[in-house]
């Protein structure tokens, strides 16, 4: 069974999180974005902390491309 | 200080031309041959150490010895020396293009007879092991001797000689080859050695400042690890500076992948580099090279009677000190088990546990390296975006240091699962369990690890038991008691290699026989 939450999660709050997660990062040039998003990743792994849910992720970002 | 020699003689058994069997034949007179040498010897096993130069190799190679070796090597005789004339340092820093990233403290634990690790020149440590070798009469070093042939039966093995004087055959019943990453050995016994090359070049300069020089405030009294990444003297690549004795500094430079060997091998370039770095021109080059390394093993440690140990049996990169060291263990964990097996106490399987433990081992290092290595020097454009991210959250945040990677110290590796260890069947709340390094910890007078001799040991904690072998009576508080986790009547049973074979809540006389025999290959 899966440990990470592939329910949404933010409630009615779906388009307000997203439009923080762009404005966050709004001003940036491309390399500065990137580097942001870059720092971001890394903290919000440490955050989790459980590898096993991490696992999971990676492999959901790997098979969902186009 | 001069180093020894030892010169080529011919010997009676090349002029006789009739071969004389010897126990243990050494292929290889470097730090993993000589350390098997003097442990064997120790236990009375008289050893030939062939080698097909008769002097130590120049230059820069290992620079430095972790805990583990210097217990090996304390217990052969040398130790001490080594740990004396070493240097030792305590804080690493870390800087990241114009900033310092952080900084640590080794702030290694206290009540230990040898340092976390101590920074000497290779040939110095070499050295001192020759010496070693050449007074004891249980071992003969001979110098120009080449190993170009190698046949075995199940009696024995045949290693032809090439020397000054010609051809010559030699036979032993056992023969380790301790020859280096380009193992002639290996290559005789037709084993592969597989893993990753990397690419990218690295120049080796060992410099010595000039009196009063302290380069960006490094003050050579104190001497320090220094790790840059991607510094403004040298962009895109990354910079170590490390201590040696003798008032010698390693600077390892990453030159990439693109280098041009030819041009980078120009000595005013090499200045202008170390110039650079330094801030200063105050110093004089003593030696340079470029190297380019790999993270591999053979496929096996062991082929009937010859084994492999050292750099011959796996390589990794020097970032994390684990080349060295992790040879010098191997030498320890294979010494004790030739013995009992020439002397018939120990079984046959004790030589593929050498195999089974040391391979574990050796992949344990080579991920260590491996990963090092990666950070180091990034695959893609994401790898090198993250390492960034890393480096620039490590200044102002705790989470992401021990996600920077510059090396990570050798240490011993646990082989929990080795069939010599005795699981558990009580239950512990701490201390090392089966398959892990005995910690050191001071007694009354002097030190456990002086007190174990490289002999089965039992660990008896608060008062002496009916144990007819070596017995080390401990008391049941203190520090060793702490770092056993130990009640009064709890026993540990160390190898002579001071792993931890078995322990018990209480001693148990028949359950710690049965626990020596299986630690002795005979299981019952």
């Amino acid at each position: 069974m899966s440990k990470l939450t592939l329910t949404p999660n933010f409630g009615r709050e779906a388009d307000a999180f997203y439009a923080e997660l762009i404005a966050a990062q709004a001003g940036l040039s491309d390399e500065k974005a990137a580097d942001w998003l870059a720092r971001l990743t890394l903290i919000l792994c440490n955050h989790i902390g459980d590898r096993e849910v991490l696992r999971e992720a990676f492999a959901l970002a790997s098979d969902h491309h186009d | 200080m001069d180093l020894p020699r030892y010169p080529y003689h011919q010997t009676l058994e090349q002029r006789s031309g009739q071969p004389q069997r010897r126990p243990v034949v050494i292929v290889g007179a470097g730090p993993v041959g000589l350390t098997l040498a003097l442990d064997l010897a120790r236990r009375d096993v008289p050893v030939v150490v062939i080698d097909d130069s008769d002097r130590i190799g120049e230059g820069s190679r290992a620079v430095c010895w972790a805990k583990k070796t210097l217990e090996v090597l304390d217990r052969l005789g040398v130790g001490e020396a080594v740990a004396r004339e070493g240097v030792r340092w305590q804080r690493g820093r870390v800087f990241h293009g114009e900033r310092e990233a952080y900084a640590f403290d080794l702030l290694p634990e206290s009540h230990h007879k040898m340092p976390a690790m101590v920074n000497l020149q290779q040939d110095q440590v070499e050295a001192r092991l020759v010496r070693a070798v050449q007074l004891d009469e249980r071992i003969e070093l001979r110098g120009k001797h080449e190993l170009i042939g190698l046949e075995q039966d199940e009696s024995g093995v045949t290693l032809n000689v090439r020397t000054p004087d010609g051809l010559f055959d030699m036979r032993a019943d056992w023969v380790v080859a301790c020859d280096g990453a380009r193992s002639p050995t290996r290559t005789l016994l037709g084993l592969s050695f597989q893993g990753q090359v990397f690419e990218d070049r690295f120049l080796i300069a060992d410099v010595r400042l000039a009196p009063g020089v302290r380069p960006r405030g490094l003050d050579p009294a104190k001497p320090e690890r220094w790790f840059w990444f991607d510094p403004p003297f040298h962009r895109g690549q990354s910079v170590l500076l490390h201590a040696q004795a003798d008032g010698l500094w390693r600077i390892d430079f990453q030159l990439g992948r693109g280098a041009d060997v030819e041009a980078e091998r120009d000595e005013d370039r090499i200045k202008a580099r170390v110039a650079a770095m330094l801030g200063t021109d105050g110093f004089e080059l003593a030696w340079s090279s470029i190297y380019q390394f790999c993270c591999r093993r053979a496929e096996r440690f062991r082929v009937g009677r010859v084994l492999l140990a050292g750099d011959a049996a796996h390589q990794v990169s020097p970032f994390g000190a684990r080349g060295a060291n992790s040879g010098v263990q191997d030498a320890d964990n294979l010494g004790w088990k030739l013995a009992a097996v020439l002397r018939g106490e120990g079984g046959d399987a004790l030589l593929d546990s050498y195999e089974a433990e040391r391979i574990a081992a050796a992949d344990d290092n080579i991920g260590h390296s491996t990963r090092a290595t990666d950070f180091i020097s990034p695959k893609s454009a994401l790898s090198l975006r993250l390492r960034k991210a890393a480096l620039d959250l490590a200044a102002h945040t705790e989470f992401a240091k021990p996600l920077v990677n510059s090396g990570r110290l050798s240490m011993p590796t646990d082989v929990g699962d080795s069939m010599l260890n005795t699981p558990d069947a009580d239950a512990w709340s701490g201390g090392p369990a089966p398959g892990c390094p005995a910690p050191d910890a001071p007694l009354e007078a002097g030190w456990l690890s002086e007190q174990l001799h490289g002999e089965f040991t039992l660990l008896a904690f608060g008062g002496a038991v009916d144990f007819d072998g070596r017995m080390q009576v401990l008391p049941s508080d203190g520090i060793a008691a702490q770092r056993y986790a130990a009640q009064p009547g709890s026993a540990y049973l160390i190898r002579p290699d001071a792993v931890v074979a078995a322990r018990w809540q209480r001693f148990d006389a028949a359950a710690v026989r049965a626990a020596l025999a299986r630690a002795h290959g005979r299981p019952q």
